[in-house]
């Protein structure tokens, strides 16, 4: 039965630099790529190669030391150029310097139907493509060894500056839908692909069979898979679901299709400093460099994102796109400081509470900073996470459970249930400016830690 | 405003560890993110943040409060030449008002900002703006003819034992400006009620009661009139006299977002019923029982403590839910204090400071029903 979702909590930001529906023609050829370990939690990466061996795209170049059969491939072939380490020795990025000629890892998938759940698993795993796939509890890797009780996709991105993934599936409906038969391999339960409810659904998404299509309506943390799963088949203790980025399962497809690991996206370049905010061709991992140039229109100090501006990670001016991400953003530091800025009228600063007069102005949309915007405080102001949190659940008390260490409480407050993304909003909103992604980070490591 | 941040960059390293003047950093760090708004941006999670802080929402909250004070100050010079049989314009009561009032404010915001910045040095802390309100509530919630020394101790008391004891800022339990005028109330009770203290030096012949003294007293005759007591010109606390005055501030609290609507609502619906059940139960010889239940909202601090008092968003429930049982139980009990017990007119200061002291228990059951629909979600499916 597909479900029928109306959210009413929640927030969009009006932030300004949406990309324009176009695709730009610059191309990444001769830029740089890699891998960061840091973007899988609880990972502990071990290297398959040295400094200066050859890699070929689709060939795994570390692998989990905790479960070795979760490795990441690298996404196109070329040198090893450096592994870059940071403190105590900590692998950071893997660095691929690609070759002019690309050469792809052959893989024989053979014919998917004919496949058992056991074979797509271990294509996926050696592949390097598993990873795409996470699960809930605690938002990490999939663990192929577990039986999940359904799959969610959700079919959009609400988030602030999101791309458009109608747009970027465009013309790809025979690599989906392979990718979408070989998840269906994967549970026994169904698969839950959710479109927004607020326009006419994307012919992509209707026409995709062994799918429940359902939809969901309402402001941002709508499109959040986090959100949906808590609406149509909530985890209760023991459960698990997967889930898995509409763009992540054409990769899937085309490994089904073609046997090799093809790990081309389509991204927006989004946010106020950028002078043409455009979707752009990339694969994972790849260096940004080649969309900034002559494309930014800004003298300040930049926060360049790989991700969104909620839950994205910072980056520099020639960094790589995550390995989950599908938008870079770039907004201005904000590193100054603001003269008298709690009491002034603040006409340009945008707030959810009216306790600046930008409320006079509905519908505009605002140049946003990294700024703090004030020192941090305990929690002080009530109800406030409330209310950009369609779920049932209790962020400020979950979250003190967390702060506590207080496992039982944690689980009975419904840590299972909960990504970092969807409790973004909550940090964006906190008048405390408490660290909200990170604690409740903290929290699913001591679970991992305790339960395991 | 560069050559003020240029000032402010050329003493800062005096005040930073090891510089000269470091026994002064939190009083600099206070004075300095008074005029700048701190240069820190994020470092994990979210990238952008809102713009709001809790030193604009406290000022909102005293901007709230400003009709109130304002229209205190008047009705101060009211009310004193009003005793003395002397009639005189809108300035020279209003001027009246001030210079007997500035007082009472310089030393509570004096005493409590020296000590949180005595206590932030000592702990290492930033000084947090909490005392914005309290420093105002205080002089809001006190007679006009209060010593000013008692005012002193009484500050000195609810940051010391109310607040700081607790952990400062957010972990207090009970509200510090209610603690403050309870700390006055019971320790100098003959300065903090009576007839005598309503009115900056009243003529002696002059009565002088408030409302709710009279109608405690059974006298319900001599009540002023409901538009009397909704416009605020009557004698009480300096901010609390004022209807009108707090339902503006009560407007701002809501329209802006700062203050909860919840609590504000609820607190008057339970004044209401527990009034309404009085009319219902009252003998043919209790007057006060008698009294609708409307009066109880426009006498006393009844006003002032639902929209500034009982709202405080650290002593007051946090869930939801909670807010409307909160809400409602400091109406009901406050009215119950007023008419049934004799020895304390104003209940709304009791039943404030109760339900602070509850307010953890309701939440409590608000998030086991939450655990509850968690588990048996489990249960229903397996």
């Amino acid at each position: 039965m597909p479900h029928k979702i109306k959210i009413r909590k929640g927030l969009n930001i009006p932030i300004k630099g949406k990309a324009e529906k176009f695709l730009n023609k610059s191309q990444y050829e001769g830029s740089l790529f890699a891998l960061r370990p840091t973007d899988f939690p609880s990972f502990t990466p071990k290297s398959l190669f040295k400094e200066g061996d050859k890699v070929k795209a689709g060939e795994a170049i570390f692998f989990n030391k905790n479960k070795p059969s979760i490795k990441l491939s690298s996404p196109v072939s070329g040198t090893l150029k450096s592994i870059i380490r940071g403190e105590r020795r900590k692998i950071l990025e893997f660095v691929i310097e690609p070759e002019a000629n690309q050469q792809y890892l052959k893989f024989e998938t053979g014919n998917l139907n004919e496949l058992s759940r056991e074979k797509v698993i271990e294509l996926l795993l050696e592949s390097g493509i598993w990873p795409f796939i996470r699960q809930r509890p605690y938002d990490v890797i999939a663990n192929p060894e577990d039986m999940p009780k359904a799959i969610f996709v959700s079919a959009f991105d609400s988030s602030p500056l999101a791309p458009d993934y109608d747009f970027i599936l465009n013309g790809q409906e025979k690599d989906f839908q392979t990718g979408i038969d070989a998840l269906k391999k994967l549970t026994e339960g169904p698969i839950h692909l959710t479109v927004n409810g607020a326009y006419r659904t994307n012919k992509v998404f209707s026409a995709i069979k062994g799918v429940e299509l359902n939809t969901i309506t309402g402001p941002h943390p709508a499109g959040n898979v986090g959100i949906q799963i808590h609406h149509i088949d909530p985890i209760n203790k023991g459960e698990i679901v997967w889930h898995i980025n509409p763009q992540d399962i054409l990769i899937i497809g085309r490994l089904f299709n073609h046997g090799i690991f093809d790990a081309s996206k389509i991204i927006a370049l989004t946010g106020s400093e950028i002078k043409k905010p455009q979707y752009y061709k990339a694969k994972v991992g790849v260096s940004i460099e080649y969309m900034l140039r002559d494309n930014i229109n800004s003298s300040e100090n930049l926060r360049y994102i790989s991700g969104n501006v909620l839950s994205g990670i910072q980056i520099v001016s020639d960094g790589f796109l995550g390995f989950y991400h599908n938008q870079v953003s770039v907004i201005p530091e904000g590193d100054d400081y603001e003269f008298l800025g709690w009491i002034l009228p603040g006409l340009k600063k945008f707030s959810v509470s009216r306790s600046f007069f930008s409320w006079l102005m509905p519908g505009k949309e605002f140049k946003m900073n990294a700024n703090l915007h004030g020192g941090k405080r305990p929690f002080v102001f009530t109800e406030e996470y409330d209310k950009v949190l369609p779920m049932d659940i209790l962020p400020v008390h979950l979250l003190k459970s967390v702060m506590i260490e207080d496992i039982d409480q944690m689980e009975a407050l419904g840590i299972y249930e909960v990504g970092e993304d969807d409790f973004a909003l909550c940090e964006f909103v906190c008048t405390s400016k408490i660290p909200v992604q990170e604690t409740l980070r903290k929290g699913f490591d001591l679970m991992i830690k305790e339960t395991s | 405003m560069k050559l003020i941040r240029k000032q402010f960059d050329k003493i800062k390293p005096s005040f930073e560890k090891g510089g000269k003047l470091q026994a002064f950093r939190s009083m600099f760090d206070a004075i300095e993110t008074l005029f700048f708004v701190p240069n820190t941006t994020t470092k994990s999670g979210v990238h952008i943040r809102d713009s709001k802080d809790s030193k604009r929402l406290m000022m909102i909250v005293v901007i709230a409060m400003i009709p109130a004070l304002l229209f205190g100050m008047w009705n101060t010079g009211v009310q004193h030449f009003l005793s003395l049989g002397e009639s005189v314009d809108i300035m020279t009561a209003f001027w009246y008002g001030f210079l007997k009032i500035l007082p009472i404010i310089v030393v509570s915001y004096g005493v409590g900002l020296g000590i949180e910045i005595i206590i932030a040095q000592m702990r290492g802390h930033e000084v947090k703006e909490g005392f914005f309100v309290t420093g105002m509530l205080i002089p809001l919630i006190v007679p006009v003819g209060v010593p000013l020394w008692m005012v002193a101790v009484a500050t000195a008391f609810a940051v010391i034992i109310g607040v700081e004891a607790f952990g400062g800022a957010g972990m207090n339990i009970m509200n510090p400006a209610l603690t403050a005028r309870a700390f006055l109330f019971f320790a100098y009770p003959s300065h903090m009620s009576g007839d005598a203290v309503w009115i900056a030096e009243k003529a002696d012949g002059f009565s002088g009661a408030t409302p709710l003294a009279e109608a405690a007293a059974g006298h319900t005759a001599n009540l002023p009139s409901v538009m009397e007591m909704f416009m605020g010109n009557i004698p009480g606390s300096i901010g609390e006299t004022s209807t009108i005055a707090i339902l503006i501030g009560a407007f701002i609290l809501i329209y802006t977002g700062v203050g909860s609507w919840k609590i504000m609502a609820s607190t008057v619906v339970g004044a209401l019923v527990m009034a309404y059940i009085f009319n219902a139960l009252a003998p043919a010889d209790n007057a006060f029982m008698q009294l609708p239940g409307y009066y109880h909202l426009i006498m006393g601090g009844f006003a002032f403590g639902a929209v500034f008092m009982a709202t405080d968003p650290v002593s007051a429930a946090q869930t939801s839910k909670g807010k409307y049982i909160y809400g409602f139980l400091i109406g009901f009990i406050a009215v119950l204090i007023r008419v049934l017990n004799p020895a304390y007119p104003e209940g709304m200061m009791l039943a404030i400071l109760l339900m602070n002291v509850f307010a953890p228990l309701i939440d409590h059951y608000v998030v086991q029903a939450n655990i509850k629909r968690r588990l048996k979600r489990a249960s229903v499916k397996a």
